[in-house]
């Protein structure tokens, strides 16, 4: 809107220039014609009268006669017309010009111009009979049009030279105005256009901004946005098909959605069927010959798996659907970290806190965080040959929780990648023999860190190895009785 | 005696293979595959062997497993351990308020079942060996009996309400959190559902608190658990 106000103005300006420039020196052309013609006029009169021997007081006689209309007495004449001619200046005493000397001239109107002699000679020399033109500055009276006329006598010292001087103030006083008048009228179509096309724009623009806010609004997961319908026409039309696509497109996402959802749901049966014949197996395991018994371990192990993967794509499709409630409750980050490494399984991993932040608290699914913990410190056992330490760091506002491998790290590309869904690690790939994983876990830890209001990344470890680390926010100190409140009434909520 | 075990489910295979693996455990198992067969099992089971233990999906046709819930904790004290679909929902509340006095996600693992099983077996079984009355004001505990009266009237407390009431009455005064509060009833581990202990106080207080809005004798302790005023 600005740089349309700037462009309309230098193009406002450009064109008054344009015009004021073409007026002017149209106006100052028709003057200074004017103002040639007359010297013509009076010099051919004059030159008739100096060839016929008339004395010079008869030459002031027809000057005054021919001049007596437009003499002033002002120190600066509109008009005033002097005769050169035998050496001796004719003029009318009744004009003076101010000199800057303060004498009055009499009769010496080059001098009087104070503009050079010479300039004014040479026009004249440069072009006999005929009028020569120049336009002079005369401070403090302003511009004038000085008109030489050359007449040649029988003899050289029979040579006069007839000069008018015409001041073109009054041309320069309309001209002033001109530009005012200009400029006024072309800030005013400046301004009224802004404003006008402000409005326009506004009209015109107001449903597509209506579509780019509901287009955020999808594209932020609100699927039910939809833009109402308003006015007819051309906008109705992108209305509808807008609308139209949307629907289409949430149909798509939600069938998708409901398919996961359903697969995972429809395994749930056959998979605990499984789990739990497996399980009457298991416990005959002894009684089994060898080659069955490495049977059973492979179908237990594989079912066990099997069953992450349910379980993990079970809780993928609801948060996809948004439906998961989160239970949270107020807890110690030391308490949480230290139980949720010991409710992982395998070797114990070496835990540092930081003591400053282990008593301090943040709002928490508990068993949420325990799946985290438990998914990192499996992804380094399977990625990165084991956690070799886990870190809790003092952040301020923060906690850092970090699990730390001294694997081959994360290659710099593969940063964002290994967190998205059925993404394993390249260097990973040669290795999915030892039991692999659902393949959503680093998804659904990344899922769940966001839920808590949190973030998670991947370093590389110094000294080599990789570093996983969860950034979650903690409760400002002085706030936990509050947020004890918020929780205990969730769960008042979840059964009123 | 093995323990007499129902289970409520209408999917046949599952039945079977819980069938076959709480029999393995050595569990006396009957099935039923709706809300009505437990009923009727139920009722038949009082004359000959009372059953000791329910395992009820919530997912039922006919007669739901909220209502089965509710209909036999209406005559029965029996320890029950709902199957829900998923632990996120208001099922697992709605459940618990039914009466169920434990839970477990499909898909569980056998093991977990096992260990919820065993836990509520336990403690059912379990005497405390503590004096024979406690008394707070016009509530008197008999942990021994298994009675509490309120007001000299005797009120009827399901196995895991009597447990949580006695064991906030062996520390009166004393906060318990929910974590010690449910290690100690049901057997769980700092990751069990707060929701339990929640659930089974507000059920506790409806049946000895005058005025359960604004309880007397169980307390909430903001930010660290519960007690029971000495």
């Amino acid at each position: 809107m600005l740089s349309f106000g700037f462009g309309a103005l230098a193009l406002c300006l450009l064109v008054t220039t344009i015009a004021y420039f073409s007026v002017r020196s149209s106006i100052l052309n028709q003057s200074i014609s004017n103002a040639e013609a007359r010297a013509q006029a009076v010099g051919k009169l004059v030159n008739t009268f100096a060839l016929r021997g008339y004395t010079s007081a008869q030459e002031e006689g027809v000057l005054a006669e021919v001049d007596a209309g437009d003499l002033t007495s002002t120190p600066c004449p509109l008009d005033a017309s002097v005769l050169h001619m035998q050496g001796i200046w004719y003029a009318d005493d009744a004009f003076v010009f101010p000199s800057p000397t303060g004498t009055p001239p009499t009769g010496d109107v080059l001098n009087a111009l104070g503009t050079g002699t010479g300039t004014v000679q040479s026009i004249v020399k440069s072009k006999p009979g005929a009028a020569a033109t120049q336009v002079v500055e005369v401070p403090p009276c302003g511009t004038y049009v000085l008109t030489g006329y050359s007449l040649p006598g029988n003899t050289a010292s029979q040579d006069a030279q007839y000069f008018s001087l015409v001041s073109l103030d009054p041309v320069a006083h309309t001209l002033h105005l001109l530009l005012a008048a200009l400029l006024l009228a072309g800030m005013v179509t400046v301004v009224a256009g802004m404003v006008l096309g402000r409005w326009g724009a506004d009209r015109v623009l107001r449903p597509l901004r209506n579509v780019a806010q509901v287009a955020s609004a999808i594209a932020d997961g609100r699927l039910d946005s939809r833009i109402e319908a308003e006015g007819a026409g051309d906008l109705a039309v992108l209305t509808s098909s807008f609308n139209r696509m949307v629907d289409r497109l949430q149909q798509r996402i939600e069938h998708d959605a409901r398919f996961a959802s359903d697969v995972s749901h429809e395994l749930r049966s056959p998979i605990t069927t499984l789990a739990t014949a497996l399980s009457v197996i298991e416990s005959r395991r002894e009684e089994l010959p060898e080659r069955a018994q490495q049977a059973l371990d492979l179908l237990s192990a594989e079912v066990r798996r099997f069953q992450a993967m349910v379980r993990d794509l079970l809780e993928i499709s609801r948060l996809d659907a948004g439906s998961v409630d989160f239970q949270m409750s107020l807890v110690e980050v030391g308490e949480l970290v230290r139980n949720a490494l010991s409710a992982t399984s395998g070797a114990a991993v070496p835990l540092e806190m930081e003591q400053s932040v282990a008593s301090r608290k943040l709002v928490a699914d508990k068993r949420r965080f325990e799946r985290v913990m438990t998914n990192l410190i499996d992804n380094a056992e399977r990625h990165g040959g084991g956690a070799v330490r886990v870190s809790v760091e003092d952040g301020g506002e923060l906690v850092h929780i970090a699990v730390e491998d001294e694997g081959p790290g994360v290659a710099e590309a593969e940063r964002g990648r290994i967190f998205e869904r059925f993404a394993r690690g390249s260097i990973a790939a040669g290795r999915r023999g030892r039991g692999g994983g659902s393949g959503l876990g680093l998804a659904l830890v990344t899922e769940h860190v966001r839920l808590h209001g949190g973030r998670v990344w991947v370093e590389d470890r110094a000294g080599g190895g990789a570093r996983f680390v969860i950034e979650l926010p903690l409760l400002p100190l002085g706030e936990e009785d509050e947020a004890e409140d918020d929780a205990e009434a969730d769960v008042a909520g979840a059964t009123s | 005696m093995a323990s007499h075990i129902l289970i409520v489910e209408d999917d046949e295979r599952i039945r079977a293979s819980m069938c076959l693996a709480l029999e393995d455990e050595g569990y006396d198992v009957t099935e039923a595959a709706s809300g009505e067969e437990a009923l009727e099992a139920f009722t038949q089971s009082l004359v000959a062997q009372p059953f000791d233990l329910l395992i009820i999906d919530i997912m039922l046709p006919g007669i739901d497993g909220f209502a089965c819930c509710r209909e036999l904790r209406r005559q029965s004290a029996i320890p029950i351990i709902m199957v829900t679909a998923r632990t996120d929902t208001h099922d697992v509340v709605a459940g618990l308020e039914a009466g169920a006095d434990d839970y477990v996600t499909k898909p569980f693992e056998p093991k977990e079942l096992a260990a919820r099983i065993r836990a509520l077996l336990r403690r059912a079984r379990a005497g405390d060996g503590g004096p024979a009355v406690l008394s707070f004001g016009d509530l008197e505990i008999l942990p021994e009996a298994g009675v509490v009266r309120v007001g000299g009237e005797e009120v009827h407390l399901t196995r895991t309400e009597f447990l949580l009431l006695c064991e906030l009455a062996a520390n009166p005064g004393k906060v318990l959190s929910r974590e010690q509060l449910l290690e100690r009833v049901w057997s769980y581990d700092y990751f069990g559902d707060g929701r339990l202990v929640d659930v089974h106080v507000r059920r506790l207080r409806t049946k000895v608190e005058p005025d359960p809005a604004n309880p007397h004798h169980v307390l909430t302790v903001r930010g660290l658990g519960y007690k029971l005023a000495p």
